[in-house]
């Protein structure tokens, strides 16, 4: 495992977060409603942060499932926010060059008739720098 | 009562409705919607970090705008409302983040959060008052059985949207008894549909959406409504066979203007 304490020191400052409250009972995860599509898991996304092992994250599938509804956060007994941890490494990953998951063209494909504008500018948001 | 009112992308082409029925329902209790002008797109979601600035311009120019006329600033889309909301309490809050925003609205003249954000919920709650409300029911809708389903955009973090108990929210059900009909309480009514993986993942939206429907179902639900048009395709897209409608044609019906919007 690495211990990447300039990312770590980055994603705290980015988010706010301090991940050092973390008492890990896993209240998070279990109000997760998209915990069945991720690898990491919310408490596990603050435990790794902690530890300064970010690299796996930045890697996971598990940045484009959270669904920013803020569940974690408004239930964790200790006042961690999760979900702001999970911004914060997803912002890292997507700003990297050449890392943006979506791009205009993909829309096309995406739409349908009743397809709500809000779909798509949500997107954007959390899949593009 | 004049407001400054900040539509949102979809109320403008999907969600036409949402809006319309907003704009009359809210004539007919006496409160003018005075749209923003050359509104941006709020930008869907909040981006909680705190070196993010230029995605929250559009709703501080919107915030300012309405601080400017000394209006409360009033949402209908839920999602409009939390990115509002949060930014709001973000140049309140945040020093830092503050400062940065405000080099960028120097030629504005500044803005420090001094407006108020009002949902339309809000706004029927403590700015009109549901006994108000109640009064101005034509068509009542008495009989019917109506699920509050809020999501998660209007509710969290409640320590920011501070609209309702974040677990136990009363006040749709509190506008449904208001118009006559029967609120109908189900677990899962505070728990996100799926949101924007639907892009991608559509299999998140269809289980927490059907998980959603079935849930109000059993609980007796004839209708569900909602503020927030991805939610509403969501629940419609993932097999929903009970009516979901915005909150704003249940009211405008009651209050016997519906007819007047259609074909707005």
């Amino acid at each position: 495992m690495e211990n990447n304490k300039y990312l770590r020191e980055e994603i705290l400052r980015m988010s706010g977060v301090n991940t050092s409250k973390c008492m890990k009972c896993g209240k998070c995860s279990a109000t997760c409603p998209a915990y069945d599509e991720m690898e990491y898991h919310p408490h596990q996304f603050v435990g790794m942060v902690e530890m300064g092992d970010i690299e796996p994250l930045l890697k996971s599938e598990s940045l484009y499932k959270c669904l920013s509804c803020f569940a974690c956060v408004e239930r964790c007994p200790r006042g961690v926010e999760p979900a702001k941890v999970v911004e914060a490494v997803r912002l890292v990953a997507v700003r990297r060059q050449g890392a943006n998951r979506m791009t205009a063209n993909d829309v096309p494909e995406t739409i349908e008739e009743d397809t709500p504008q809000q779909l798509l500018v949500s997107a954007f948001r959390k899949y593009t720098k | 009562m004049k407001v400054s009112y900040f539509p949102g992308c979809t109320l403008k082409n999907k969600a036409k409705d949402l809006d319309a029925y907003a704009y009359r329902s809210a004539e007919a209790l006496g409160v003018t919607l005075e749209e923003i002008e050359n509104w941006q797109c709020c930008g869907g979601v909040f981006t909680t970090s705190q070196d993010e600035v230029a995605t929250k311009l559009s709703s501080v120019r919107a915030l300012k705008y309405a601080a400017d006329r000394e209006q409360p600033l009033v949402t209908v889309c839920s999602a409009c409302h939390n990115v509002i909301k949060q930014t709001n309490h973000a140049m309140q809050t945040n020093k830092e983040f503050s400062a940065k925003v405000n080099r960028y609205m120097a030629n504005d003249g500044g803005y420090n959060g001094e407006a108020e954000v009002y949902h339309y919920l809000e706004m029927l709650r403590d700015l009109v008052g549901f006994d108000k409300v109640k009064e101005a029911v034509k068509n009542t809708l008495k009989g019917k059985k109506i699920a509050a389903y809020y999501g998660c955009l209007l509710l969290r973090p409640s320590k920011v949207m501070g609209m309702d108990d974040p677990e136990n929210p009363v006040i749709m059900e509190d506008l449904i008894r208001a118009l006559g009909a029967e609120a109908v309480i189900f677990a899962r009514r505070n728990e996100c549909c799926g949101a924007y993986t639907s892009v991608e993942s559509p299999e998140t939206a269809k289980r927490n959406a059907s998980a959603i429907v079935e849930n109000a179902k059993a609980a007796g639900a004839e209708m569900i409504i909602t503020a927030c048009p991805l939610c509403k395709y969501n629940l419609v897209k993932n097999g929903a066979d009970i009516p979901v409608v915005y909150f704003t044609e249940i009211l405008a019906e009651a209050l016997g203007v519906k007819e007047d919007t259609d074909g707005k």
